[in-house]
């Protein structure tokens, strides 16, 4: 067990490096002068000067990168020119916050979507294959960030049962004790009641905005490989052999079923994580994609560099976590490794 | 013969509905099966051998439709019964050997666990149980080393141990009756005969009787009593093996014949049957659906297929028999 | 060609969904083409004792924060829109067909080159990777063109490179490659025009994401500049005052672009089933 998920390990590898590499590369890409770039938009000439030579872009290139993998090593990656943070504390700080929500969405979005997927295909041709298929087809066709625009308006505005559209909590209410920077855990843990209800209810519009857009993919795939798997051999044999209806559905037909689901994740992940920053500058969230796009607009490029690794690192990682879980769901990968 | 027969099938009429349009894959069929007989169904691919199998067991896809006939089981119609109800019987009076064990078998499930499904369901066994009676069922199957091999998934185990696993589930309940679809397809030669006559022993020892569907006429007689023989989703001869290979009725079973490499025939022998299956999707089907095929019609094959008892349970459906 | 027309025919009198996907697909066309001298005012024409205006008569989407007529907004806007997802899904196509096709091809290290280059942009969640990019490259229409289509790279690249493989040793480009054609024109001139239609389908499918990714960069700030009519732009503006009940601002950027996306995703789909018959859903 231990040694197939070092090995998938090893193969998140060369990712990394290819991120490092490309993530590198993205500055030494910048037109003009990277320095005047990391020096933003008012800095006086000895500024530059000095920004070159703390970046080390007077080096050669080969030393850069070696520069820039040993910054990356010992954590360091840049300070912000507008907040004059570290990078890396800002994006610790706010993680857990674009963490929370991406997280909430794909749970909403999985609850919705599976089981959407599999009535679909148990009844297909009934009104319920029909809904996933208006889903789908719509779902993907939302742009988040006006998904988001219209909820907060329908619900906030027009309704008045939403809170106001912006943070992670109203101001009123005192966040809870910081233990592992999720709200939602951190309020249930030391029972903090106002806080957890709190923040469910800022949750609920991004969130959902978020579930919406990736519900598709999911509720697609879903849909498609129960259909194939209720209609192989083995699904003909459990039937021959009497087995319940319910057996048949959930112990022989969706466990198979899943499987390429899981598969599906990968690139629900990458929709959710892009989604996640247009949520954000919605919502006013303070998470890492805000702190991006904030940092975009005022040209100041460490946060940004910062925030794209930090999400290829996090997106390389969710996609592990993914290879492992089906390993464990399909003993057919166990011994292949 | 006296007694009820295990199976008794009559007028057995299913569609497929396609793209294309509707499918008359079977058109009033008809046969019986007495208790503990073991008879063969044989045909060309397409014949609608597998069809009449599924059609019985209540299993059709989505897109097949039962439009008439009864098939006596037991004292009810098995085309009738209500789906709870046809479930109770699957599995436990009669039950399935398919083809390709490889891909019939829940391929993420222990092979243990899938015998025990069925002992939970129809058996009276307790979860607790039943792996135990699972691997007792292992052992009936002659696979070596059962405790370890109960553990095993489908594609830990070689085409015939798969296919000795179906056998198990399929007579996990002892069953009264018996369906093999070309349980040996996908298997090498020598393990075909290995599982054939694993088959043939443990259906005489539990007394069930058994459906075995192939077209490898040599198989079907040495194996079976009786033949019947389905072309385009009619039966157009059922006689006791002996008989078919001697004395064969119908132009089509004739031709069948032929077509088998014998004991004795050489492959330069062997005759290929002329055309091939008529297109299921006309409207314009002629009522006997060899005819178009065949070098003995009459005018009189437009007529309404005849039902003729030709010999001691010898029956053929042509106007114009050899 | 003419049968493939004829069974287009059947699918789209069979699909009225696809008909009415290629009915609306041309009315954007048409808007794209003609949406600057058909548009009833300036769209760029500030009025400000006009400003946020609900819909009426004579302003049908309203006006927004500077009297600016919406209507005219969006249906200008049209052209840039679809301009930037056209020439996205072009360049994706180029760069993924050739290197696909020469990578299926050729097989070695060309394949291990263009499989890892694939692999590498794959590593990141798509949006963020073409923020990167459009950040990096400096914030023009251009670089968001590019940066689409880079994300769009590895999904042509897989299929042409799929589908290059299995053609390789088939008949058609063994006779032409054994009568004399070098390996270029085999590759150019035989197995690239064979896999033109499943790219076709490919392109058409990823049209509507290449509009949503375009308009998702420019609503936060990247790419087309106010004040410039783009979709996602106005939307964005409109944001600021949904929180106020001006919906209309916002609305009617976003619903137009999302019927855009959903015409795509339904032409898409229906392509696919003209040309591809046995993938239908």
């Amino acid at each position: 067990m231990l040694g197939q998920i070092l090995s998938r390990l090893a193969t998140a590898v060369p990712s990394v490096i290819g991120v490092v590499i490309v993530t590198f590369m993205l500055t030494r890409l910048l037109p003009g002068d990277p320095a005047a770039y990391f020096a933003g938009l008012a800095a006086t000439p000895q500024a530059i000067a000095e920004i070159r030579g703390k970046l080390g872009l007077d080096k050669s290139l080969p030393e850069q990168f070696i520069v820039y993998v040993g910054d990356l090593l010992s954590g360091n990656l840049g300070t912000s020119l507008s907040t004059g943070q570290p990078v890396v504390t800002e994006i610790a700080t706010r993680l857990p916050a674009s963490a929370e929500l991406t997280l909430v969405a794909l749970i909403v979005s999985a609850g919705i979507a599976i089981p959407l997927g599999v009535l679909a295909a148990v009844k297909q041709g009934s009104w319920i294959d029909h809904l996933c298929r208006v889903v789908t087809t719509a779902g993907v066709s939302l742009p988040v960030f006006f998904t988001g625009l219209l909820f907060a308006y329908v619900f906030y505005y027009l309704l008045q049962i939403a809170p106001a559209p912006t943070g992670r909590l109203d101001i009123f209410v005192s966040p809870p004790t910081h233990i592992t920077g999720f709200y939602l855990i951190d309020s249930a843990l030391t029972g903090n009641g106002e806080a957890f209800w709190g923040s469910l209810r800022q949750l609920a519009l991004p969130a959902s905005a978020m579930a919406i857009f990736s519900l598709a993919p999911l509720a697609r795939m879903t849909r498609g490989s129960m259909l194939s798997v209720l209609g192989s051999d083995f699904i003909r044999t459990a039937r021959a052999s009497g087995l319940a209806p319910r057996t048949v559905v959930f112990t022989y037909a969706f466990r198979n079923a899943v499987l390429p689901v899981i598969t599906t994740l990968g690139m629900v992940f990458s929709f959710l994580l892009g989604a996640n920053v247009l949520v954000e500058t919605v919502f006013a969230w303070p998470g890492i994609g805000l702190y991006a796009v904030n940092a975009l607009i005022t040209s100041d490029y460490a946060p940004v560099q910062g925030f794209v690794l930090t999400m290829a690192v996090l997106y390389i990682t969710l996609n592990l976590i993914i290879d492992v879980v089906y390993g464990l769901v399909d003993p057919r990968v166990r011994l292949d490794t | 013969m006296s007694a009820a027969p295990a199976l008794a099938v009559e007028d057995l009429c299913v569609e497929f509905r396609t793209r294309s349009g509707v499918v008359k894959v079977l058109d009033q069929v008809g046969f019986s099966i007495a208790k503990g007989e073991t008879v063969a169904l044989v045909g060309e691919s397409g014949s609608g051998k597998s069809v009449t199998a599924f059609a019985v067991m209540g299993i059709l896809d989505a897109a097949g439709r039962v439009t008439s006939g009864t098939a006596m089981f037991g004292g009810s119609d098995l085309l009738a019964l209500p789906e709870r109800e046809l479930a109770e019987l699957r599995g436990r009076e009669l039950s399935m050997i398919f083809q390709n064990p490889r891909t019939a078998l829940n391929p993420i499930r222990r092979v243990g666990e899938q015998i025990a499904d069925v002992l939970v369901r129809h058996g009276g066994a307790t979860r607790a149980k039943a792996p135990a009676l699972a691997i007792e069922m292992l052992k009936k199957v002659r696979i070596p080393d059962p405790e370890r091999r109960a553990k095993a998934y489908p594609f830990e185990l070689s085409g015939g141990m798969c296919q000795r696993v179906m056998i198990a589930i399929a007579i996990a309940c002892r069953p009264s009756l018996l369906i093999a679809d070309e349980p040996t397809t996908g298997l090498d030669v020598t393990t075909q005969a290995v599982i054939m006559d694993l088959i043939a022993e443990l259906a005489r020892e539990i007394g069930t009787a058994t459906l075995f569907i192939t077209h490898d006429l040599t198989l079907a007689a040495e194996y079976c009593d009786r033949i019947i023989v389905m072309h385009a989703g009619h039966v157009v001869e059922s006689a006791p093996s002996a008989t078919l290979f001697s004395a064969a009725r119908h132009p089509y079973s004739a031709r069948l014949l032929a077509a088998t490499p014998g004991e004795s025939g050489a492959l330069a022998s062997l005759a290929s049957i002329p055309g091939s299956l008529p297109d299921l999707r006309r409207a314009d089907l002629p009522s006997c659906r060899y005819s178009e095929r065949c070098e003995r019609r009459l005018d009189a094959c437009a007529e309404p297929l005849p039902r003729t008892a030709v010999g001691e349970a010898h029956i053929v459906a042509c106007r114009n028999p050899l | 060609m003419l049968p493939l027309l004829r069974h287009a025919r059947y699918v789209l009198s069979e699909n009225p969904v696809t008909a009415f996907a290629f009915g609306l697909f041309a009315m954007f066309l048409l808007a794209a083409i003609l949406g600057p001298l058909i548009a009833p005012f300036d769209p760029l024409a500030t009025n400000t004792s006009l400003a946020l205006k609900p819909p009426s008569a004579a302003h049908w989407f309203g006006t927004d924060q500077l009297g600016r007529d919406i209507f005219s907004r969006v249906l200008v806007a049209t052209r840039i829109d679809l301009t930037i997802a056209f020439a996205s899904v072009i360049l994706a196509f180029l760069l993924g067909a050739v290197s696909g096709v020469a990578a299926g091809y050729f097989g070695g290290w060309s394949d291990r080159i263009v499989g890892r280059l694939a692999d590498t942009i794959m590593a990141f969640p798509l949006f963020v990777l073409a923020m990167g990019i459009v950040a990096a490259l400096g914030n023009t229409v251009t670089n968001i063109v590019i940066a689409t289509a880079i994300i769009n790279f590895p999904l042509y690249a897989r299929v042409a490179r799929a589908e290059a493989n299995i053609r390789r040793d088939v008949g058609f480009v063994e006779a032409a490659r054994l009568s004399g054609n070098g390996e270029a024109r085999v590759l150019f001139g035989h197995i690239l025009p064979n896999i033109m239609p499943i790219m076709m389908v490919q392109m058409s499918l990823t049209m509507g994401y290449a509009i949503l990714n375009a308009a998702g960069l420019s609503f936060i700030g990247l790419g087309v500049r106010p004040p410039a009519p783009e979709w996602g732009i106005m939307v964005a503006e409109g944001a600021n005052f949904i929180q106020s009940g001006e919906w209309w601002i916002a609305l009617f950027p976003g619903a137009t672009l999302m019927l855009a996306v959903f015409c795509f995703n339904l032409l898409g789909d229906g392509l696919r089933d003209i040309i591809d018959p046995r993938k239908r859903t």
